[in-house]
């Protein structure tokens, strides 16, 4: 078990050491009354989450740990120059296989695992995607497992989520506890949605000097409204439903008080099968009637594009390395968690044999739902895995069950470490590629457990990039 | 600005009004049923004003008689009841939510702990326990959300849909609240003369009952200021009315539309500025003895209807989609 802040002898590591002198020198409850504060601070500011399955409208707060996650300024160098790779893979391997193919002639990986994809949408064949960039912004989930030690666990390329709660964090932080920030030397991320604006303005469609810009939202009862509504406000955009926009000659427009404006760059936050009832989901309300007409005209932007998933599926996740070989030509930076694709008749076999040392996960599952965690799984929901594999191998990989490393996190009986991830915020527009130090850390709050979706239960912290 | 944004600024601030205006017309009801000599006509104002506003139907198969705790259960807690106070902070907050990009910081968090501290005040028990307290609070509110709407808001459109918003329903509230309040006087002069010799003087409790209605719009000071004279109903009306000055009068309330109506306008909102400048330069010219002529009732539901008329009119020109 690799602890961030502690050594196995219980000593401090030093880019801890300023913060563990600075909670020692507080009196005890300090954290307790403060954490108080920043729930009641959160709630009145709104900053919440609906779960599916509560009651329309029913609003939780995501729960706020308020001990810092930090990380070595020399470690987020490397960290920052491996994502910028591997979303750049990610994003040639994406307009290469909606295009010419080369990577599949190439035989680098098999062409079935792509073309019969649930996730690639044949409706992107020989689609001009306005600047050639697929996922202009992406969340890549790292864990680290030991001193320096890290993994891609996975690539969200579709419409990643969280990065309100990263900015919202660091607020926080900096108003209960400004004396903090006086004595570390922390990497600013306020500027994030200045960044994605000026990414998605350089992502229009050519010839468009001043580019409206939207964010598509499925409305006020989706779980993640609040960050839509927030990154709009942020950037200075309207902030759309699906009913606000109409599709005319292949032109998409928003329902104004003054009548149809243009919009040339919409940054939805709506999956692709509910963007267009005319192509996709005939029955989705959320959705635009006629925008893929206006997006295979080159007359606006998706951001992302559509079809962006079957480049972070977890079938193709094991090529990742391999992409980067053969469209950079360089070694990957960062590691991929070894994996077993069931659909092999090799890997099946020993999965099957070893099913309680490792973590089994469904191909399309998102949320932390659908899995099996070998180790901590009771014999019958093993039995059960078992029988599922056997019928549909295709639709699980294996991967052994990685240590996550832990951090000290307040919970009832006081401070005790609980496992962590990292969800950086990788942002790819014609000019190149860009991130804010740090990103979302994501908590397991449960003993024990490596679930840190906020759906079942994990909680945020507030991630620094010290100064080393 | 979005159509539908524009429709949520617009709501967002007729709720938070409407919220207002339902504290303050209960609160004077209840004021007067603690002075001697007046649960009767407090009792018959409290079921004026549910029928004014058609709730009466529903109120009477819910609660049977027309009490003070049934009347606060109904309109203060009720969540079915659309007109309940519970349902406009409700609305109001949801609307805000829908534009929280829309509006400053301030005023979503304004709205936003609005709504979070009524619930817990209903929690708490306090709109039956100390009503008089608590419709104080849900008027600061809302005093609170209109400061903070114009010390932080950038005067743009969106901002001229909240004003719009505010004073649409704040004209139709006053009127309606005239309306119940000299509809109860009426009746019970009518019963007074008939029965009751040892009610006291009917001087005497005429100057509650309009001492209650200045104050219930915060209109006491003003009216004193104006007429220096001993307080009548007809005064009264003409204040309320016509008075371009006083910020709950009707006159003033569609000067304010009128302003905000042009700074909005597109090009099919023409005939719907035209029908508000009307309605307020007929205000401006207007005396209280040419409405008492037409009879304030009668004259009152023909104001309703227009506003309401201008109501459906804003959201024909700017906000269905």
């Amino acid at each position: 078990m690799f602890d961030e802040m502690l050594l196995e002898n219980g000593k401090v590591r030093p880019h801890y050491s300023g913060f563990d002198r600075w909670k020692s020198s507080r009196e005890a409850g300090f954290l307790e009354s403060k954490k108080a504060e920043a729930d009641h601070l959160f709630r009145q500011v709104g900053i919440t989450f609906s779960v599916y399955g509560d009651d329309v409208g029913t609003e939780r707060l995501i729960p706020f740990d308020l001990v810092p996650r930090i990380i070595p300024a020399s470690q987020w160098a490397r960290l920052e120059k491996g994502l910028a790779q591997r979303v750049q893979a990610l994003n040639l391997f994406l307009k290469d296989v909606y295009g010419r193919g080369d990577i599949l002639r190439a035989g680098i990986i098999p062409a079935n695992r792509v073309l019969g994809n649930a996730q690639f949408r044949k409706e992107m064949l020989e689609l001009n995607v306005p600047s050639g960039i697929y996922s202009m912004i992406a969340g890549i989930d790292l864990v680290c497992v030991g001193e320096d030690e890290w993994y891609v666990l996975e690539d969200n390329l579709r419409v990643p989520s969280g990065v309100s709660y990263m900015l919202e964090n660091r607020k926080m932080m900096m108003r209960l506890f400004p004396d903090l920030f006086g004595e570390h030397r922390i990497a600013p991320v306020a500027h994030y949605p200045d960044l994605l604006l000026e990414t998605l303005r350089q992502g229009a469609p050519d010839a468009i000097e001043d580019p409206t810009v939207v964010v598509l939202t499925p409305g006020l009862y989706n779980s993640a409204y609040f960050e839509h509504a927030f990154l709009a406000q942020q950037m200075g955009v309207e902030l759309v439903e699906g009913k606000d926009l109409i599709v005319d000659d292949d032109t998409v427009y928003m329902q104004t008080t003054h009548g149809k404006k243009r919009v040339d760059v919409i940054y939805r936050r709506i999956d692709d099968d509910y963007l267009d009832p005319e192509v996709f989901n005939a029955d989705s309300m959320l959705g635009v009637r006629g925008l893929m007409r206006a997006y295979r005209a080159g007359r606006v932007t998706l951001a992302n594009a559509v079809g962006t998933g079957v480049a972070d599926d977890k079938s193709i996740y094991p090529y990742v390395p391999d992409m980067i070989r053969f469209y950079l030509g360089q070694e990957p930076i960062l590691h991929n968690v070894p994996t077993h694709i069931c659909s092999e008749a090799d890997s099946l076999k020993y999965v099957l044999d070893n099913l309680e040392q490792l973590v089994v996960k469904e191909v399309h599952g998102a949320g932390g739902y659908g899995m099996l965690i070998g180790p901590s799984a009771s014999k019958a929901e093993i039995a059960d895995f078992r029988a599922k594999l056997i019928a549909h191998p295709d639709a699980y990989i294996a991967q052994p069950t990685l240590s996550l490393s832990t951090c000290p996190t307040m919970v009832d009986k006081g401070i005790a470490p609980r496992h962590i991830d990292l969800r950086p915020f990788v942002l790819s527009s014609p000019s190149g590629v860009r991130m804010v130090p740090g990103g979302l850390t994501r908590v397991a709050l449960k003993e024990g457990s490596l679930v840190v979706n906020s759906s079942q239960g994990g909680g945020t912290k507030d991630t620094w990039v010290a100064a080393d | 600005m979005l159509s539908r944004t524009a429709d949520s600024l617009y709501w967002m601030a007729r709720y938070t009004e409407r919220a207002e205006n339902t504290a303050r017309l209960i609160d004077i009801g209840l004021q007067q049923s603690l002075l001697p000599g007046q649960e009767r006509e407090a009792e018959a104002s409290l079921a004026g004003m549910l029928g004014l506003a058609e709730l009466l139907p529903i109120y009477q198969k819910k609660f049977g008689d027309v009490n003070p705790e049934s009347v606060i259960r109904f309109m203060v807690l009720d969540e079915e009841n659309p007109s309940s106070i519970w349902c406009s902070l409700h609305n109001a907050r949801e609307n805000a939510r829908a534009v929280r990009g829309q509006i400053t910081t301030g005023m979503w968090e304004t709205m936003n702990s609005t709504w979070l501290e009524f619930l817990k005040l209903c929690d708490e028990g306090l709109p039956l326990s100390d009503p008089g307290k608590f419709f104080e609070w849900v008027q600061m509110r809302s005093h609170l959300s209109r400061g903070i709407t114009i010390g932080t808001m950038f005067k743009d459109e969106a901002f001229r849909f909240v004003r719009l918003g505010i004073f649409v329903e704040r004209a139709d509230s006053t009127a309606r609240m005239l309306d119940v309040r000299f509809h109860a006087i009426e009746s019970q002069e009518a019963k007074t003369a008939a029965q009751d010799d040892e009610a006291p003087e009917q001087a005497v409790r005429d100057f509650y009952h309009w001492e209650a209605v200045l104050r219930s719009l915060s209109a006491f000071e003003a009216y004193r200021k104006v007429f220096r004279d001993t307080i009548s109903g007809t005064r009264v009306a003409e204040l309320l009315i016509l008075n371009p000055d006083m910020p709950r009068s009707i006159a003033s309330c569609m000067n304010e539309v009128v302003v905000n109506l042009q700074e909005v306008g597109n090009g099919n909102s023409g005939e719907t500025r035209r029908r508000a400048g009307k309605l307020a330069s007929t205000l401006q010219y207007l005396t209280i003895e040419e409405i008492l002529e037409t009879g304030l009732h009668d004259w009152l539901t023909k104001l309703l209807a227009d506003i309401d008329d201008l109501g459906g009119r804003i959201r024909q020109d700017f906000l269905v989609l």
